[in-house]
């Protein structure tokens, strides 16, 4: 049985009126944290200015669990309750986690160089992010080698389950790891000592990248039910209103 | 508002900068990707329901 | 329950016998593990104290790739014939019948290279008290390498690109078995007290006992449809 709200042709139309809000709210968010975080935030006093690239880091590091809880999320019940939409939503959110993931690990290389000497470093956090993007790739991988969609979708939604459930393993882990390895003079890519005007930023670009997530979300998924609807009658109009 | 040391941050300027340039990359980059792929998508489609009406 | 018994044991029976015929399928993973470890000493020279200090992280490294390569034996050549299919229809559960299959993969891939690494922890001069740990992890390891890579190997089942596919897929998962496997060969060398890396080793086997025969059963009525 198809919810109202769970239709394809019902989506798409929401879709469309939300991608523009998302996409402004997104604009402002950013607009503003990127003041905050580069003018008004003042400098740290271990790490001065470059604990900047932390406004950047640690957002980009929490989208990237987040959209693989939401990819897992989606993935289960697209399983459970077949919905068409899940499974779009669950495959879109992908591309973006790995970014996000790529992301993370770039800025927390070039954060750490300063601060270390070295452009990699296996600290608990990083060696974790490394680990979930390898996810996020197997997980791409697996939809790209199959052909059917459904299968597709279904098989990758395993993943991501199965993958869920390890990701708190696999963090504990690598913990444990790199307590044993590291020596305990070098300290993790830590947070400077939180300055309250440092929250406003981190949290204001948190939601600027949620907000951006959920935009280009909403415009891959427009996408692939024109694709996959097509058909359908009312995808002919809206591709020409006239037929 | 010193725009040299700005630009500088504390000597620290071309990480901090690489940091913020690759984040910009990123944000673009899967803007962009699903713009083009629209573009295509109703490309295709248009010519698919043209095929669809010749045959019809 | 004696039905899937007797059904349970037909299966491994079965699986046993056709692989032990085709003894190809068990050896190669196992000289696989053997060459992957001697490649080491070819790469990094015979010195014996850098030797010992990277043999537990090899040897365990080897193994996971090891058994990685025996993966796709799993399910590919019953999938090839039809009998996956029927397995799936029969009245037995299907997660029984994964479980059964995992088993019998474990006893021609798994169990070799437990029983084979004291000799390539000679090669490596693993001292002799580290011995004892590194078969014991590697017995506690080797059933989980092989649960979770069912699980994999599930996921890609006649898919092309099958072999390397599943090993991106299940190496990043195999991570917390192969710290706590190689971390407590390295505990026992530096004499540190290993009782909880074996702990959380058994706690993984527990794990994986309990849930990927389900994910696998649930990834092969995915794959089949």
């Amino acid at each position: 049985m198809q919810h109202k709200y769970a239709s394809p042709k019902f989506f798409y139309t929401l879709a469309g009126q939300l991608t523009p809000w998302a996409a402004t709210i997104t604009a402002l968010l950013l607009v503003t944290g990127l003041y905050l975080a580069l003018f008004i935030a003042p400098a740290d006093y271990q790490q001065g200015e470059s604990y900047r690239i932390m406004f950047i880091h640690v957002p980009a590091a929490w989208m990237s669990m987040f959209i693989y809880m939401m990819m897992a999320g989606a993935g289960a019940v697209a399983l459970v309750w077949n919905v068409k939409l899940a499974e779009i939503f669950a495959s879109n959110c992908a591309p973006i986690g790995a970014s996000f993931t790529l992301l993370t690990l770039a800025t927390g290389s070039l954060w750490g160089k300063p601060m270390w000497g070295t452009w990699w470093a296996w600290d608990a956090r990083l060696t974790s992010e490394l680990i979930l993007f390898f996810l996020y790739i197997g997980y791409m991988a697996l939809q790209a080698s199959i052909d059917d969609p459904r299968r597709a979708a279904r098989a990758a939604a395993i993943l991501a389950l199965v993958g869920v459930v390890n990701i708190p393993v696999i963090h504990f882990s690598v913990e444990w790891w790199n307590t044993l390895h590291q020596p305990a003079s070098v300290s993790k890519i830590g947070a400077p000592s939180i300055h309250p005007s440092m929250l406003a930023p981190l949290l204001l670009m948190s939601l600027a990248f949620t907000f951006y997530f959920f935009t280009v979300a909403l415009m891959r998924m427009r996408n692939e039910i024109l694709e996959r609807e097509r058909h359908t009658t009312w995808v002919a109009r809206v591709l020409d209103p006239e037929s | 508002m010193n725009w040299s040391e700005f630009f500088s941050m504390g000597g620290y300027g071309f990480y901090v900068w690489t940091a913020y340039a690759f984040a910009a990359l990123i944000l673009i980059f899967n803007l962009y990707l699903p713009l083009r792929r629209r573009k295509s998508v109703h490309r295709l489609l248009r010519e698919f329901f043209r095929i669809k009406g010749q045959t019809r | 329950m004696p039905k899937l018994l007797k059904a349970v044991g037909c299966l491994l029976h079965r699986d046993l016998t056709v692989a032990l015929r085709r003894s190809t399928d068990i050896l190669t993973p196992l000289i696989f593990f053997v060459i992957v470890v001697s490649l080491f000493p070819l790469g990094l020279g015979p010195e014996p104290s850098v030797l010992k200090t990277i043999a537990p992280g090899v040897i365990w490294v080897a193994a996971l790739l090891a058994t990685m390569l025996s993966l796709n034996r799993l399910f590919a050549n019953d999938h090839a014939d039809g009998t996956l299919e029927q397995m799936a229809l029969s009245p037995h559960p299907l997660t029984v019948l994964v479980l059964t299959k995992v088993t019998a993969h474990w006893m021609l891939t798994g169990l070799p290279l437990v029983l084979i690494s004291p000799l390539l922890a000679i090669q490596m001069f693993l001292p002799e008290s580290a011995i004892g740990t590194l078969t014991l992890s590697l017995l506690l390891g080797t059933p989980v390498l092989s649960l979770l890579g069912a699980v994999g190997a599930a996921l890609t089942l006649g898919l092309r690109g099958g072999g390397v596919l599943v090993s991106l897929l299940v190496l990043p998962l195999y991570t917390p078995v192969l710290i706590f496997g190689a971390g407590a060969v390295a505990g026992v060398i530096a004499d540190i007290d290993v009782e909880a890396h074996f702990s959380l080793l058994g706690a993984f086997l527990a794990l994986a006992l309990a849930f990927a025969p389900w994910a696998a059963a649930a990834a092969l009525r995915v794959s089949l449809d």
